[in-house]
């Protein structure tokens, strides 16, 4: 088992990670701490997906030099996957942060709470 | 290949390109160019199921011609080609109904921008409907999100915005679970396209390999997906982006939005996990569904405000479709798939009416203030009472046709799980009943806003009464004609 464990050391940590991340998202009052709560989640994800990617003494699939033998490579597609992800992450981080800006110059706080509060004295 | 068969990676390109067009032009042609690229979408797909009618099975779409397992590809077929209609119908009527609301809740600078957050959710939608590829769905996902995110802030006001936060967080969470399900999946399988995954998942499940990284994967991805589509104990959300939300917006998350998820998970559970290996997820959501469908109408029964009482409707509906989709009986899967065209329907309808219902009675949205609104406007009445007898399943109408096949469905099942099942339409029949009549007489009874209110409300002008009429008429087509696409869709489903 111990062995088991330190062999998948990095996806152990991402899975941690991505815990972390989510219960920040969900739990966290505040707006800026889960916005980066949800960085986190989607950076383990990343980290996950790697890790899975990476073998060691191998390359990237650039063909320079005549080098045509396929066991001097790794597979591309899990660091495509993890860049169309970072650029998904980015956005949404993008979008998230706008409407907290929104929502910060209207109610001059950040905690949801509060927000909501607000907004239900607004309502009435 | 013919040229028709393009279509589908043709509408795909041409709505994010008109999205990005949208976005430079000046507000008046931004809004003609929506609702020619809408109507043109909604005409392709016509053309498009036309053609898949006559065209035996369905076919594969290479992009660019690249094999597995770099490739991406599309997969068409009548049941795809039936969502599709559906959804681009729902969205052109959507836009021609609540425009007359645009121009007076959304700051001019900001309607090209609903515009082309519109676009993008077309072209998320078309895309999600097609696509074969795993990543590519989740990517689609994220835009989805994004423009219906964008589609509920785009009136700004402090509620609005706070409603879209909302939904940014529970959305982001359901993501974030999806996204780490694929990755796991990714990992055991090496593939992303749904054949090789269905191929390789099939050879883990009868080996009896992986079985807790395999279910872990599955109950991430099922979980997300609940949670994006708002099944019920996930469904906080729900009432305050849809109530607050312009009724267009609404309309589109609604009757798109949540729908899209589902069909992308039914997808997911015939063409890559296997309803067999699904199964155990599937119960537990079959349990979230009953509940959902009981609890969201119970709430109902509780909400004067007119337009969220219609949001927790929809708590209900999809609480149908999942319950359907969570059977894994392909009958299941058909009865969910009518479903989702017929509750969309029902519901822009509503959610378009009662905009109008509510803007006429001085902007007061609880329905006992809104005593005699289907007499000052009698189109959006009819509306109202159309989509709410649908949503009743009153018959002559879609919620009717679509109950039929949900209880033939039912009928395929064990002794238990039917009666249940059964159980739980013929109370929420009863539920449904208790809010949506009360609120449909009220409309006729005699008024007592003053007659000023009705005065001063603008006019709604001729784009909503031809929306209003459609989405009437397509309520109507589905119920008459409940047999024949229902054929369509079995015959899509027996392809899954």
């Amino acid at each position: 088992m111990p062995e088991l464990f330190w062999e998948h050391i990095d996806e152990v940590a991402a899975v941690i990670l991505f815990c972390i991340g989510f219960t920040t998202l969900l739990l966290n009052r505040n707006m800026i701490k889960k916005i980066i709560g949800f960085s986190m989640m989607d950076s383990a994800v990343f980290l996950f997906l790697a890790s899975y990617g990476y073998i060691k003494g191998r390359s990237a699939p650039l063909y320079i030099d005549g080098r045509n033998d396929p066991s001097l490579y790794v597979n591309p597609v899990p660091a495509s996957l993890v860049l169309t992800g970072i650029v998904v992450s980015v956005s949404v981080t993008a979008i998230m942060l706008a409407l907290t800006m929104r929502l910060y110059r209207r109610y001059r706080t950040l905690d949801i709470e509060e927000i909501a509060e607000k907004v239900r004295e607004e309502g009435k | 290949m013919e040229f028709w068969q393009n279509i589908p990676m043709l509408l795909v390109v041409f709505s994010l390109m008109s999205a990005a067009i949208c976005s430079v032009l000046p507000g008046k042609v931004a809004r003609v160019w929506l609702t020619a690229a809408t109507g043109l979408a909604c005409a392709a797909s016509a053309f498009f199921l036309a053609k898949m009618l006559g065209f035996e099975g369905d076919y594969v779409y290479k992009m660019g011609e690249f094999g597995a397992p770099y490739g991406n590809e599309l997969r068409c077929g009548r049941l795809e080609a039936v969502v599709a209609l559906t959804f681009t119908s729902v969205l052109f009527l959507a836009v021609l109904g609540g425009a007359h609301r645009i121009s007076t809740e959304v700051d001019p600078q900001r309607r090209p921008l609903f515009c082309t957050v519109s676009l993008l959710l077309q072209a998320a939608l078309i895309a999600m409907t097609y696509t074969n590829d795993m990543f590519t769905g989740y990517v689609f996902i994220e835009i989805t999100t994004i423009a219906a995110c964008a589609l509920i802030c785009v009136k700004s006001r402090g509620r609005t915005m706070f409603a879209a936060t909302r939904y940014m967080i529970m959305n982001l969470i359901g993501s974030g679970l999806f996204l780490f399900g694929l990755c796991m999946m990714y990992c055991l399988t090496g593939h992303l396209l749904f054949p090789q995954l269905k191929e390789q998942i099939a050879l883990l499940a009868a080996r009896g390999r992986y079985g807790v990284p395999l279910y872990t994967a599955l109950i991430l991805m099922g979980l997300g997906i609940a949670i994006k589509a708002g099944l019920y104990p996930f469904h906080t959300w729900i009432p305050n982006a849809y109530s607050s939300a312009t009724p267009s917006a609404a309309a589109m998350l609604s009757s798109l939005v949540s729908k899209t998820y589902i069909f992308l998970l039914l997808k997911a559970v015939w063409r890559v996990f296997g309803p067999e290996t699904f199964q155990p997820v599937g119960d537990v959501l079959f349990v979230f569904s009953m509940l959902g469908i009981v609890m969201g109408s119970v709430e109902a029964i509780f909400e004067h405000n007119v337009r969220r009482m219609v949001a927790w409707s929809s708590v209900a509906q999809i609480g149908y479709i999942f319950m359907a989709l969570s059977l894994c009986t392909r009958e299941g899967a058909a009865a969910a798939v009518f479903h989702i065209a017929a509750h969309s329907c029902a519901k822009s309808t509503l959610f378009l009416s009662a905009g109008r219902l509510v803007e006429v009675s001085g902007g007061k949205s609880d329905f006992r203030d809104l005593r005699g609104a289907g007499l000052r406007a009698p189109l959006a009445g009819a509306a109202f009472s159309v989509g709410a007898m649908s949503i009743v399943g009153i018959p002559v109408l879609g919620g009717f046709a679509s109950k039929v096949f949900l209880v033939e469905a039912a009928l395929q099942l064990s002794k238990w799980k039917c009666i249940l099942m059964l159980a739980v339409l013929a109370v929420s029949v009863v539920l449904n009943v208790a809010y949506f009549l009360r609120t449909v007489l009220t409309l006729y009874r005699d008024p007592i806003a003053s007659e000023a209110a009705a005065a001063k409300a603008p006019r709604a002008g001729a784009a909503f009464c031809v929306s209003m009429s459609a989405l009437i008429g397509l309520s109507v087509a589905l119920g008459v004609c409940g047999g024949t696409v229902m054929n369509w869709i079995r015959a899509g489903a027996a392809l899954l």
